[in-house]
């Protein structure tokens, strides 16, 4: 259950692969040195404040702008009336209508909350005051404000997501043991703690972008587009990303009012939206319903799974959020069938927030086996590993690793789950219920190519440059890791550049998959590195090394030396003196020969065409966790406070425990605040998200996070990755609302099967 | 934000001088007022500065009672030792009021007459019809989503709650609040919204509030302050309690009883029905019960508040039971 036995050298605190080393930009964000986009100093810059629409649906008939633009200060007021003169950029796979004009500020409403008018002046204060100035007459139409309006109807199958085998409902028909019930989230936002925004500028046709990005090339190839000029004529920046959470991978409207407002009066403009924008600037995660339906054996084994599931979407565009993406994986049953429904509804398009798919999806399945559990009253840790699925029943592939059954083991002993008593309400702590529930999660293995450059430097220095981001994950840190790994130097050795599009690519930093994408690259380019110094080492006529006799040297902790130690030992910038070299500099990626063109290039860095999905090869390849959790429930008042919280995670090798520990545990904490606290709240008369603002939306705070253990029990899976690791970020909030859910009916004898489980549920 | 001019007073009476200005506003801990002004609720001409007042500040505790400065913060009020021995359900209020930042930086004054948290109130833009800030306007959240809105002391005009926690706890054991040379009860300074629910309170024209007074009482002393929400920290009341209770000299038999409400009416919430019923008696856990359902005579939900009513008698009832020793 460790993984420090793939280690070849060094101790748990190093700065090898596998090391507990702790962040390299930890003490730039601590003191403040990392500059943030929104506090790029750029000279002669003007500000651009947004003006959103009031009503859900309609047209704007008009903009009466005069007094904003009298107002003191506004140089513009940009509304439907004006041509920005762009063009629709590419979808995330590179789909591009032909010259269609792109209007970010519509005449056309689909929500409330949408930007319609942006204001810019000198000064914030002032485009602030002038943006309350502009008068928007409207002509309204009906709207359809969610999932439960009657105008919303059943929505639209979608039929690339249905999954099934054998016949789902005749084995429900004919099981001994059914359990049916509807489980429900609602809208969710990422609330990352730094807003949104940009600082733009304009030279001729180049475009330089501060943006907090998860994917600079990506969004550089959408400035592109939007603009129609060359796609290295953009340049993204975003060296430091105060959070994201699946929000930050793409260009919005803003964004491009932004950049057009820009080129439009001929200054750098900085474009900040408020924290209330942000609830409608970008989409949240979409609320869902979803009916599952379990049949099984007296003794617990599964018969049947049928699920029905469906998410809201805005009416202009699809985003699916897959309440049937983890039912197909978890567990061994002979007969399946989920099917999900797309809803269109006047809301901002919905868009990936940690874990997308899954997260809901295990919310429902994770809850109906612990429904199961009680109807045939067996424990749900017996349950889940009587019904262990030894291989994907979706592809029918063996899985590359599946540690799922060692998470469970692991974790109940840890959590010390045999103490527990099955009967609701049978455990107690003072006036306190306590309750005790599991949840398990799964997110798959995606996979994409990525380029890095390595230089080591005639000081010994190294360099890891790559257009990949760190928005707090610790990219930063793990290829400096990877590195100094392979060229035998300590990590602090190693500087990494990252976040700039006009650096070597990657892919987004999204769907888990930035970490094995960008290691496989770095190691490449450090092993090309490193055998390029040992072959100058042993042929420069001015190396010490050239009359050795050795055919190989090796390099460790910072020195080249021939294998068995007997001849010359130089540090790096020694070695480098000696056959004049001030670098060597080798450019690498993970595409494969034949497909490795400037095009390929391209479509692998700025779009997801490329992407291989979790069952591409011969297995299926997912990382898993279970997680246990106690709760502590006022039955008086309906409050819960989780108390105690066991993890373990299978997510292969970990490159570096204290990173991917501290991952988990913000996921896990995120996934308390989706179990208890987080929704947006609708008010239907307008459909209008009205606890916009992080007073009235509540994450937890501290007080509300109890100690959290988490655990590694995976191993290698080098079919994952080059270096062995699976992905970290997003599995961790997979299955913890559930297991909250389980561990409050285990307490209270009472099930809630819509989030988030605030006291008026239970009192 | 648009441009206001800034006005630093010498003294109170200059101050007042001062607020007597239309536009004019006080700038205390400012806590309230720039979330309030950059969400465009407060839009002041003026800003009147008194922070840096002497003799504002000031936290007295002896046999009569406490004094407290209205410019004393909420930080210093909750730790004041002599706060704490002698009226605990005040120094709980503040202590679970707000985060440290803001008790660090709020003053006394000021959390009194801070501004309700309704959405549609802080939402000018998009919800114009707010009886509060545009007296005949309307009132956009009668009908909306009214998860924490007030099921008691509401009007046609109004339905927001009061978000405070000290002034629960102040109402509770019969605090004052001085402006100058007058005095006022605390459970007076509030106006219930009727018709006007911009008259929040009975200050006048100029009147600045320069503290507060607690009269000593046994009550007090052995008083408590339990608030119930779904966050641990840093979250408005769903329901809070002040109870603070004086046993005959039996030790069982109730002499005194205070019992006040936060988080479920437009005003701080006395509920007297609630002591008298208790008063003389011996408390048995269903009496309790039964005595603390009488808090919400007259509430009224709006729908989703409607869970207050059944909560915030829970809440008085755990916070009688717990100073009675039956909890």
């Amino acid at each position: 259950m460790t993984i420090m036995e793939t280690r070849k050298h060094g101790d748990a605190a190093d700065g090898m692969v596998g090391g507990r080393f702790s962040r390299l930009d930890g003490k730039l964000k601590t003191t403040g040195g990392a500059t943030y986009a929104l506090e790029q100093p750029v000279k002669n810059l003007v500000h651009a404040v947004l003006v959103q629409s009031t009503i859900a649906a309609g047209r704007v008939v008009a903009v009466d702008a005069a007094k904003a633009k009298a107002a003191p200060g506004v140089l513009s007021v940009f509304t439907p009336e004006d041509d920005l003169g762009l063009l629709v950029a590419s979808d995330w796979f590179g789909n591009r209508p032909d010259n269609q004009p792109f209007h970010p500020l519509p005449r056309e409403v689909s929500f409330n909350g949408q930007a319609i008018a942006a204001v810019v002046a000198e000064t914030l204060e002032q485009a602030t005051e002038a943006a309350k100035l502009v008068k928007v007459s409207y002509e309204e139409t009906q709207s359809v404000t969610g999932l439960d309006d009657p105008d919303a109807g059943e929505g639209r199958l979608v039929d690339m997501l249905s999954v099934g085998w054998g016949d789902a409902e005749a084995a429900y028909a004919a099981a001994d043991i059914k359990i049916e019930a509807e489980y429900r989230t609602p809208r969710e936002y990422h609330v990352p703690i730094e807003p949104h925004g940009l600082t733009v500028k304009w030279e001729g046709d180049f475009l330089t972008v501060w943006e907090p990005s998860q994917w600079t090339h990506g969004m550089a190839r959408t400035y592109a587009e939007w603009f129609d000029i060359p796609y290295e004529n953009v340049r993204i920046v975003s060296p430091f990303i105060g959070g994201g959470f699946g929000s930050k991978a793409m260009g919005y409207t803003y964004s491009a009012v932004a950049a057009a407002a820009a080129r439009k009066l001929g200054r750098p403009v900085k474009l900040a939206v408020t924290r209330p924008q942000t609830f409608t600037a970008y989409g949240g995660r979409a609320a869902t319903r979803q009916t599952i339906r379990i049949g099984a054996t007296k003794d617990g084994v599964l018969q049947a799974i049928v699920h029905r599931g469906a998410s809201e979407t805005s009416v202009f565009a699809d985003f699916p959020e897959q309440t049937g993406a983890a039912t197909p994986l978890l567990y061994a049953v002979p007969n399946l069938s989920t099917q999900h429904r797309l809803v269109p509804v006047n809301t901002v398009t919905p868009g990936a927030l940690r874990a997308p798919g899954k997260n809901p999806s295990a919310f429902g399945l994770e809850s109906a086996i612990e429904e199961l559990s009680y109807a045939i009253g067996m424990d749900p840790l017996e349950l889940r590993l009587r019904n262990y699925a030894d291989h994907d029943y979706q592809s029918g592939k063996p899985w590359s690793t599946r540690q799922l059954r060692e998470a469970l083991t692991v974790g109940a002993e840890v959590f010390g789950w045999s103490r527990r008593s099955h009967e609701p309400r049978s455990m107690r702590d003072g006036r306190q219920l306590v309750g005790w529930g599991i949840g398990c999660g799964t997110f798959p293995v995606l996979k994409a190519a990525s380029e890095a450059l390595i230089r080591i430097l005639g000081d010994g220095s190294v360099e890891v440059v790559s257009g990949a981001i760190d928005m707090g994950q610790g990219t930063y840190t793990i290829l400096a890791q990877t590195a100094a790994e392979v060229l035998g130097v300590p990590a602090e050795q190693v500087d990494v550049k990252l976040g700039d599009s006009s650096l070597p690519g990657a892919t987004v930093a999204g769907g888990s998959m930035l970490a094995g994408a960008i290691t496989g690259a770095v190691h490449k380019a450090a092993t090309a590195a490193r055998d390029e110094l040992i072959g100058l080492a042993l042929n420069d006529s001015n190396s010490p090394f050239r009359d050795t006799g050795a055919n190989t040297l090796v390099i460790a902790d910072g020195r080249i030396s021939v294998p068995r130690g007997e001849g010359p030992s130089l540090t790096l910038a020694e070695l480098m003196s000696a056959i004049g070299r001030d670098r060597i500099e080798t450019q690498r990626n993970t595409l494969p020969e034949g497909a490795n063109g400037p095009e390929d290039h391209k479509r692998s860095w700025t779009t997801m065409a490329n992407v291989q999905g979790p069952t591409a090869g011969d297995l299926s390849m997912h990382s898993w966790c279970a997680h246990f959790v106690e709760v502590k429930v006022d039955e008086d008042f309906g409050t819960v406070r989780v108390s105690r919280v066991v993890s373990a995670f299978d997510c292969g090798r970990i490159y570096n425990p204290k990173l991917a520990e501290s991952q988990w545990r913000g996921g896990i904490i995120m996934g308390i605040g989706q179990a208890l606290l987080e929704e947006g709240l609708i008010d239907e008369r307008f459909g209008r998200v009205i606890n916009n603002n992080m007073g009235d939306y509540l994450v937890p705070t501290n007080a509300d996070i109890p100690h959290i253990q988490v655990i590694s029990v995976g191993i290698p899976d080098n079919d994952a990755s080059v270096l062995g690791g699976k992905g970290v970020g997003e599995v961790g909030i997979v299955g913890v609302a559930p297991a909250i859910a389980n561990a409050v009916f285990h307490a209270t004898g009472k099930r809630v099967r819509d989030l988030p489980i605030t006291l008026e549920k239970l009192i | 934000m648009r441009d206001f001019s800034y006005f630093r007073a010498a003294s109170t009476e200059e101050a007042s001088r001062a607020m007597l200005d239309a536009g004019a506003m006080l700038l205390a801990g400012g806590t309230t007022l720039l979330d309030l002004a950059k969400c465009g609720v407060s839009e002041p001409d003026t800003l009147v500065d008194i922070t840096h007042l002497a003799g504002l500040g000031d936290i007295a505790v002896d046999a009569n009672g406490a004094t407290i400065g209205a410019l004393a913060k909420m930080g210093e009020v909750a730790d004041h030792p002599g706060v704490k021995a002698a009226f605990p359900a005040v120094a709980q209020s503040l202590s679970l009021a707000a985060s440290a930042q803001l008790r660090n930086m709020a003053t006394i004054g000021g959390n009194l007459l801070q501004r309700t948290r309704c959405s549609y109130f802080r939402e000018p833009g998009v919800f114009p019809a707010c009886n509060k800030r545009n007296p005949g306007s309307g009132c956009s959240a009668i009908g909306g989503v009214t998860r924490n809105h007030a099921v008691l002391g509401t009007s046609r005009a109004c339905i927001a709650v009061n978000p405070g926690d000290l002034a629960v706890a102040l109402v509770a054991f019969d605090a004052y609040v001085e402006m100058g040379r007058r005095r006022v009860a605390i459970e007076d300074l509030y106006m219930l919204p009727g018709e006007t629910p911009d008259w929040e309170t009975v200050l006048k024209n100029g009147e600045i509030i320069t503290g507060i007074g607690i009269p000593a009482s046994v009550a007090a002393k052995n008083s408590t302050y339990l608030k119930v929400r779904d966050r641990q920290s840093y979250e408005f009341a769903a329901a809070s309690a002040a109870v603070g209770i004086e046993f005959e000299a039996d030790g069982k038999t109730v002499r005194d009883i205070r019992v006040a409400l936060g988080g479920v009416a437009t005003k701080p919430w006395r509920a007297r029905a609630v002591e008298q019923s208790l008063i003389g008696t011996v408390l048995d856990v269903e009496a309790v019960e039964k005595a603390s359902r009488l808090s919400m005579e007259g509430a009224v939900s709006h729908g989703g508040n409607s869970y207050k009513i059944e909560l915030a008698p829970r809440v008085v009832a755990r916070a009688i039971l717990t100073m009675g020793g039956l909890a």
